[in-house]
C-alpha cells in the first residue's frame, strides 16, 4: 500500500466540506450513542469538528499499521470525550462503527467511557484520569526526537482540565525542551460540570497564559472548518522549536439546542424521540449553514 | 554458620566494607545505557542527589531533569515507553510513591509499561529529613499495583545486579533505595535473582526476614540469639514483589515463628506480604512484624530512630526472645 504519509493529503482530496459532512455525521453518531448509553455528550460535541479536522485531516494514521513508528500520536488528554475518539477512529478505518453500538460497555468491551489502550489497539494512552495527556506527549515528542521521527504528537485537553496543577509541569516541560512537535487543542467551551469555568475555577486567559510559558499560541473557532484547516495548514514543521496550542472556542453540547452551554448535558442519554428530533435539528443548521456558504 | 558464602562477621563488623546505593546506581545506570541505546533516565532535580551527572554526561541526549514536577516526570517516562524506550525514573521514594502514585498508576502500571522507578530515602534512611521526606508508605503503595515488581535490595553492591535484571522485565518495577552508606553483605561473586529470596542463614527455631538495609540488623540479632542458644534463620527478602512464597511457607512450617523487619510501616510492606502469604497457605506459624509502628517518626539518625522503634538487632532480639520465653 502507499506510503501513509504522503497519501493522506494527497490522494483523500478532503475539502471543507467534506469534513463538514464528517462532522455532521460524528455529531449523529454520537446522539445515536447517547441514546444506547449515558454518554459525555456535552462535551463530545464541543469537541467533534477539532477531533474531525485531527483525524480527517491532520493526523497520519494507517489503522492497518496502528504500531507504525511514524505514525503521528494522538493522545485524547480528555479521556471522556472517548466516545468521539471511537467513533473518529471508526471513520479512519481502525474497526467498523457498529462494533461501538454492540458492545459498549459490556463484560470484555474494548469501548468503555474513557478509552483504554490495552484492549483498543491504536489507542495511545489509556486516558480519562485528568492532566496527564500532555505529560504522556511530552515523553512520545522527546522518544521522536531520540529516533529522529518526525511525526507529530497531538493531545486534545479540556479547558477544565487546565485546572489540574500537572498540567502546567507538562506546558512548562514541553516548552523546556523545546518539543515543536507537540500540537495541543485546548477545547475550550468555557463549562466544566459543576458550572461555567469562570465561576468554578477561573482559567482564563487560556492564550496568554500558555504564550507566558513560551508556547507558540494561536486562536480560532473551534466550530469554523474552514478556520481550523487554516489553523492546521499553518502549522509550523514539527521539527520547529516551541510547541504549538490552538485554543478553540467551543460550545458544550453544539448542535444541539437545548444541550448547548449547560451543565445539564455534561453527560446523559436521551431516548429514541429525542435522537429523532436532534437529527432533524443538525440537518436543517447543516442545510442552512452550506447554503449561506454557497 | 552461613548458608551461603558469607562472612558473617565482616559483615557485622563493618570490615566487609560498605558503598553508596545512589552511586552504585549511577554507576550502573551508565553502564547499563552504554549496552542499550533504548535506555534513558529521568529525575526531578535531583541528578546531583542521585549520582545521575555521570549519565548526564555520557549520555547527555537521554538524560531528562524535568525540575521539581515529579507527577509530569512519571507521566512522561510513559510517554517514552510507550514510543519504545526503558525510561528509569528517580526521585525520592516519598514523593515517587505518594505525590506521583496516581500517575504511577494509571500511566506506568495500567498499560504495563517497561519502566523503572528508583526511590531513595526509603524508610527513615533520610533520618533528619524527617517525616515530610521519609518514604515509609512505598513498599505498600507499590506493591499494590497489578504487575509491578518492588525490589528493596538489602547490600549496594549488588544493586548494579538488580538494575540489569530491571532492566530485563517487561513490567514496571520499583527498586527502593537508602540514603546514606550501607553495609556489604554479600561476597562480589554472588549472584541475586529478583523474586528469589536469599537464605543468608540456616536455622530451626525462628525465621528472621528482612527487607532491604534491615538485612545486618537481622545478622547481628541471630548471631546474638545463637550465643543464647536459639538456632535463627535469616533470609534476606529482597524481593516483597513477587514475593517468594515458597521460601516463606517453608520458613513457617519448619521454624514455627517469623519476624519480619523492614524500614518501613508494618501496615502493609514486607510484614504483611509475609502474613498474607502465611494465611493463604493456611499453615499456623507465630509472626512478629517489626517496623515503623502507625504512626509519623520523628527527627533523628536512623539508627536511633530504628531502636527507638524496636526493629534494630536488639529489638529484633527481644522480640525472639520473649516470644520464644512464653
Amino acid at each position: 500500500m502507499a506510503d501513509p504519509s504522503t497519501v493522506e493529503h494527497l490522494t483523500l482530496g478532503l475539502t471543507i466540506e467534506r469534513l463538514e459532512d464528517k462532522a455532521l455525521e460524528m455529531r449523529k453518531r454520537l446522539l445515536r450513542l447517547a441514546n444506547r448509553t449515558s454518554l459525555h455528550i456535552g462535551g463530545d460535541l464541543s469537541m467533534t469538528d477539532l477531533m474531525t479536522v485531527i483525524f480527517e485531516y491532520l493526523m497520519r494514521v494507517d489503522p492497518e499499521r496502528p504500531e507504525w513508528p511514524d505514525r503521528d500520536r494522538f493522545v485524547l488528554s480528555k479521556g471522556h470525550g472517548a466516545g468521539a475518539l471511537y467513533i473518529s477512529m471508526a471513520n479512519r478505518g481502525f474497526f467498523d462503527v457498529e462494533e461501538i453500538y454492540d458492545t459498549y460497555g459490556a463484560l470484555g468491551s474494548r469501548f468503555g467511557m474513557h478509552p483504554c489502550r490495552n484492549h483498543l489497539p491504536g489507542v495511545e494512552a489509556s486516558t480519562g484520569s485528568l492532566g496527564h495527556g500532555l505529560s504522556i506527549a511530552t515523553g512520545m515528542a522527546l522518544a521522536a526526537r531520540l529516533d529522529g521521527r518526525t511525526n507529530r504528537v497531538v493531545t486534545l485537553i479540556g479547558d477544565g482540565e487546565l485546572n489540574e496543577g500537572s498540567v502546567w509541569e507538562a506546558v512548562m516541560a514541553a516548552a523546556h525542551f523545546r518539543l515543536g512537535s507537540i500540537v495541543a487543542f485546548v477545547d475550550k467551551n468555557d463549562m466544566c460540570m459543576d458550572g461555567p469555568q469562570d465561576e468554578v475555577m477561573r482559567v482564563n486567559p487560556v492564550d496568554e497564559k500558555f504564550a507566558a510559558f513560551g508556547w507558540h499560541v494561536v486562536n480560532v473557532d473551534g466550530h469554523d472548518m474552514a478556520s481550523l484547516v487554516g489553523v492546521v495548514d499553518g502549522l509550523p514543521p514539527s521539527t520547529t522549536d516551541r510547541p504549538t496550542v490552538i485554543v478553540a472556542q467551543t460550545i458544550k453540547g453544539r448542535g444541539v439546542g437545548f444541550m448547548e452551554n449547560t451543565t445539564k448535558w455534561h453527560s446523559g442519554q436521551i431516548d429514541e424521540a429525542t435522537l429523532q428530533q436532534c437529527y432533524e435539528e443538525l440537518d436543517a443548521q447543516f442545510v442552512a449553514n452550506r447554503s449561506a456558504a454557497r | 554458620m552461613s548458608a551461603l558464602d558469607v562472612d558473617i562477621d565482616a559483615a557485622i563488623d563493618g570490615s566487609a566494607g560498605s558503598a553508596n546505593a545512589r552511586e552504585v546506581y549511577g554507576a550502573a545506570l551508565v553502564a547499563l545505557a552504554g549496552k542499550h541505546p533504548e535506555v534513558v533516565a529521568l529525575t526531578a532535580d535531583l541528578m546531583l542527589s542521585h549520582a545521575l551527572k555521570g549519565f548526564k554526561d555520557t549520555h547527555p541526549e537521554r538524560f531528562f531533569n524535568v525540575g521539581i514536577a515529579e507527577a509530569n516526570m512519571m507521566s512522561v517516562a510513559s510517554g517514552l515507553a510507550l514510543s519504545g524506550k526503558i525510561p528509569f525514573a528517580t526521585t525520592f521514594a516519598a514523593f515517587a510513591s505518594m505525590r506521583a502514585h496516581e500517575q504511577v498508576r494509571t500511566d506506568i502500571a495500567y498499560p504495563n509499561l517497561p519502566v523503572k522507578i528508583v526511590g531513595t530515602m526509603g524508610g527513615l534512611s533520610g533520618g533528619v529529613a524527617g517525616p515530610t521526606h521519609s518514604g515509609i508508605e512505598d513498599i505498600g503503595t507499590m506493591r499494590m499495583m497489578p504487575g509491578m515488581t518492588v525490589i528493596a535490595p538489602s547490600d549496594p553492591s549488588h544493586l548494579s545486579q538488580f538494575v540489569e535484571q530491571a532492566y530485563a522485565i517487561p513490567g514496571p518495577v520499583y527498586i527502593r533505595l537508602g540514603r546514606g552508606n550501607d553495609p556489604i553483605i554479600y561476597p562480589e561473586r554472588y549472584v541475586v535473582e529478583i523474586g528469589r529470596a536469599v537464605t543468608v542463614v540456616e536455622g530451626s527455631d525462628v525465621t528472621i526476614i528482612s527487607t532491604g538495609t534491615m538485612l545486618r540488623g537481622a545478622l547481628v540479632a541471630a548471631q546474638r540469639l545463637a550465643g543464647t542458644g536459639i538456632s535463627a534463620r535469616v533470609i534476606d527478602m529482597h524481593t516483597i514483589k513477587p514475593l517468594d512464597a515458597e521460601a516463606v511457607r517453608r520458613a513457617a512450617s519448619e521454624t514455627g515463628l517469623i519476624v519480619t523487619v523492614e524500614d518501613h510501616l508494618i501496615t502493609n510492606g514486607l510484614g504483611s506480604a509475609v502474613a498474607e502469604c502465611i494465611a493463604d497457605a493456611g499453615i499456623a506459624c507465630r509472626l512478629a512484624r517489626l517496623g515503623i509502628p502507625d504512626l509519623f517518626s520523628v527527627i533523628g539518625p536512623p539508627g536511633e530512630l530504628y531502636h527507638e522503634h524496636g526493629f534494630d538487632d536488639a529489638g529484633i532480639c527481644n522480640t525472639v526472645t520473649s516470644i520464644l520465653e512464653r
